[in-house]
C-alpha cells in the first residue's frame, strides 16, 4: 500500500498534536495580526494569540460561518497582501455574492500536497492517466485533481465536466485508469457506456475517486460493480482548500483527514459544545497551515463523527465516517451547492411574483434535477400565454445566471393546502441516497 | 361596448376544469361563452360569464388565480367573409388582436377578440357598421 508522505500520514499521535499546536498557535498569530475581522472578535471574547496553548484551548475561540465570508466579500479575511494571492476560487453563493477562497504560492503547494496524498491513497500512481470531470473554473473540483495528479507524476487529462460522448471517446483512446468526477456522473457515465455499447473489457478503468456532493454506500456498490472499478470518497470544501481535506484509503472505511492541515473538531450544531470523541455531531475545521485565507473553527454544516487509531493501511491520521447528512438546508445538485434562501432572494427581486414556491430535487437517470414551481400572482396575471411563458424563461435566465445550474421552473396554481398549515414545505428532496 | 371576461390561469391537471365549472354552477352564474389557450404546462381558461365580478369572488375563494380582461365583441353573419373584413378594418389600423374565438347562434356568429386597443378598435369597426354587441345583449342571445 503506497503512502504519498508517510512521515505525517503515519505519525505518531503525541508528535501529531505537538505539530498541530505550533501550527494552530502561528495561525491564531497570522489571523491576530493579519486580519482585522478575527482581532476584533478575538479582543471581543478576551482573547489574544497566546490563548491557545493546547488544541483544546480552540474550544474558547469563536466560529466562522459562510456568512462571515459573505460579509467579508470578496477579499476582507484573507490573511496577505493581495500580492501574495496567486490564484482565486469561488463558489456559487446568495445572488451574486459568491464565497470567495484566496491561496499564496505555498497555499497551491499545499493543496497539491494533500490531493496527491489523496490520489495515492486511492491506489493511483505515475503510470495512472487521471480522467479528471470535474468543472474547470471557479469550482475547486477540476483544478484540485488536476495538480494533485500532476504531483504524483500521473499523466492528467483535463476533460472537465460535460460532453459525455467524448468523454468516452477519451476514456477508450487515451486509456483513462482513474475517473474523477461526482458519484452521480459516474453512474451517469456508467450508463452512457451501456447505452453506447462500448465494451466494458476496451477501458482500462480500475479506480474512482469521487466527492462534492453525499453518495450512499448503495450508490458505491452501483458504481463498483457496472463500472468494475474502486470507487473511493473524497470530502472538501473550498472555504478549506477544496478537494483534499479528507480522504479514503483502499480500506474504504473511513476518510482520513489531512489533520497537520486541517485540525477538526465535532460540535453539537444547537448547543455548540464539542462534542466527546465517537458522537455524530457537525464537522468544524481550523485551518492551520493556510496563508492566503486561514478559518478558525469553521463550521461546515456537515454531519458525521471521527475515529482516531490507527488504520490498517498504516495511516495515523483521524478518519471521518461517509457524511451523514447536513445540519442546515443546503441542497448539492450535480456538484453545486445550494440554499433555498438564495433562489428565495432571487425570486423576491423580480416583481412579476410573490415568493411562493417550493423545490424539488430528484435523482433522473442517475443525473440530479432540480424544479421549481413558482405561483402565478394575480396581480401579474394578464391571461396572455406569451407573457406567462416569457416570465417562466426570465425566472430561468435568472436563477441560472446566480446559481450557475438549470433548474425547470413551472408555473402553477396557489396552493391552498400549504397557505392554511402555515408554513409551507420549501424542499422536497426525492433523491435516495 | 367593453366586455368584462373572466381569465383563470389553469394547470395542466386533470379535474381541474371541472372545478371551475362546478364552482360557478353552484352560484348559478352561467357561461356563454368559454375558450381555452393551453401550452404543454398550463392553460388559460377565457370565459364570458353572466357576473364576472361574482364569478371572480367565488374562484378567488377557492384560491384560483383569476383576473378580468376587457375584450370586444361583434356579431356578424354566418359567413367566413364578414369576420375577415373586421379582422382587415384592424389591421388596416395596425391594431393588433392578442386573441380570438367565435361562436354560432342560429344565423349569426359572435366573435369575441382581445385587441392592442380595444377603444381604437371599437370606434374602426363602429365607423365601418360593423354590429358590435355589450355585455346585456350578450346574455339576452
Amino acid at each position: 500500500m503506497n503512502i504519498w508522505n508517510a512521515h505525517f500520514e503515519c505519525m505518531e499521535l503525541s508528535e501529531l498534536r505537538r505539530i498541530q499546536t505550533t501550527r494552530l498557535q502561528e495561525t491564531m498569530e497570522r489571523v491576530y495580526f493579519n486580519v482585522p475581522y478575527y482581532r476584533n472578535k478575538m479582543q471581543e471574547a478576551g482573547l489574544g494569540p497566546e490563548s491557545l496553548q493546547h488544541p483544546e484551548d480552540l474550544q474558547k475561540f469563536p466560529f466562522t460561518t459562510k456568512q462571515d465570508l459573505r460579509d467579508n466579500y470578496p477579499f476582507s479575511l484573507f490573511a496577505v497582501p493581495i500580492s501574495e494571492i496567486v490564484r482565486i476560487h469561488a463558489s456559487s453563493g446568495t445572488t451574486g455574492k459568491p464565497t470567495v477562497v484566496g491561496y499564496t504560492r505555498r497555499d497551491i503547494v499545499t493543496w497539491s500536497e494533500v490531493m496527491a496524498r489523496t490520489l495515492t491513497s486511492a491506489g493511483a500512481n505515475r503510470n495512472d492517466f487521471i480522467h479528471v470531470a470535474y468543472g474547470y473554473g471557479l469550482f475547486t473540483g477540476g483544478l484540485g485533481l488536476h495538480y494533485g495528479g500532476e504531483k504524483i507524476g500521473a499523466s492528467v487529462i483535463p476533460v472537465s465536466g460535460g460532453n459525455t460522448k467524448r468523454q468516452l471517446q477519451l476514456m477508450q483512446d487515451f486509456g483513462s485508469t482513474v475517473l474523477a468526477c461526482t458519484p452521480t456522473y459516474a453512474l451517469f457515465l456508467a450508463e452512457a457506456i451501456e447505452e453506447n455499447h462500448i465494451d466494458r473489457n476496451t477501458l482500462k478503468l480500475h479506480t474512482g475517486v469521487f466527492g462534492a456532493e453525499p453518495w450512499t454506500e448503495n450508490m458505491r456498490r452501483e458504481i463498483e460493480e457496472k463500472l468494475r472499478i474502486r470507487a473511493i470518497d473524497i470530502y472538501g470544501l473550498s472555504e478549506i482548500i477544496g478537494p483534499g481535506v479528507a480522504s479514503e484509503c483502499i480500506m474504504q472505511n473511513g476518510l482520513h483527514i489531512n489533520e497537520d492541515h486541517f485540525y477538526p473538531e465535532i460540535i453539537d450544531p444547537d448547543t455548540l459544545e464539542v462534542l466527546p470523541e465517537g458522537k455524530a455531531g457537525e464537522l468544524v475545521f481550523t485551518t492551520i497551515t493556510k496563508e492566503g485565507l486561514p478559518l478558525i473553527r469553521y463550521r461546515t454544516r456537515d454531519l458525521t463523527r471521527l475515529t482516531y487509531g490507527k488504520c490498517p493501511c498504516g495511516r495515523t491520521l483521524v478518519r471521518m465516517e461517509k457524511c451523514l447528512g447536513r445540519s442546515d438546508d443546503m441542497l448539492i445538485i450535480r456538484g453545486v451547492n445550494l440554499f433555498p434562501s438564495q433562489i428565495e432572494s432571487i425570486l423576491l427581486e423580480m416583481s412579476e411574483i410573490k415568493p411562493h414556491y417550493q423545490l424539488i430535487a430528484d435523482r433522473i437517470n442517475n443525473l440530479d434535477t432540480l424544479e421549481l414551481q413558482v405561483e402565478v400572482d394575480e396581480e401579474f396575471f394578464q391571461d396572455k400565454i406569451s407573457q406567462l411563458q416569457t416570465l417562466r424563461q426570465k425566472i430561468q435566465n435568472n436563477l441560472e445566471s446566480t446559481m450557475g445550474i438549470s433548474i425547470q421552473v413551472h408555473l402553477v396554481e396557489p396552493k391552498t393546502l400549504a397557505r392554511s398549515e402555515g408554513k409551507s414545505q420549501r424542499v422536497i428532496d426525492k433523491r435516495k441516497y | 361596448m367593453i366586455i368584462h371576461q373572466l381569465s383563470v390561469f389553469l394547470e395542466n391537471k386533470a379535474g381541474r376544469l371541472t372545478e371551475v365549472l362546478d364552482a360557478l354552477g353552484k352560484e348559478n352564474i352561467r357561461i356563454k361563452a368559454l375558450s381555452i389557450a393551453d401550452t404543454s404546462e398550463f392553460g388559460i381558461l377565457r370565459m364570458l360569464v353572466s357576473d364576472p365580478e361574482k364569478a371572480r369572488q367565488t374562484l378567488k375563494e377557492r384560491s384560483f388565480t383569476v383576473n378580468i380582461t376587457e375584450v370586444i365583441s361583434i356579431m356578424t353573419p354566418n359567413e367566413a367573409s364578414y369576420y375577415a373584413k373586421a379582422l382587415k378594418i384592424l389591421s388596416d389600423l395596425e391594431i393588433s388582436i392578442e386573441y380570438t374565438y367565435a361562436f354560432s347562434v342560429g344565423e349569426k356568429s359572435i366573435v369575441v377578440m382581445r385587441c392592442s386597443n380595444n377603444e381604437l378598435a371599437i370606434k374602426a369597426l363602429k365607423d365601418h357598421e360593423m354590429e358590435l354587441i355589450r355585455a346585456s345583449d350578450l346574455y339576452r342571445i
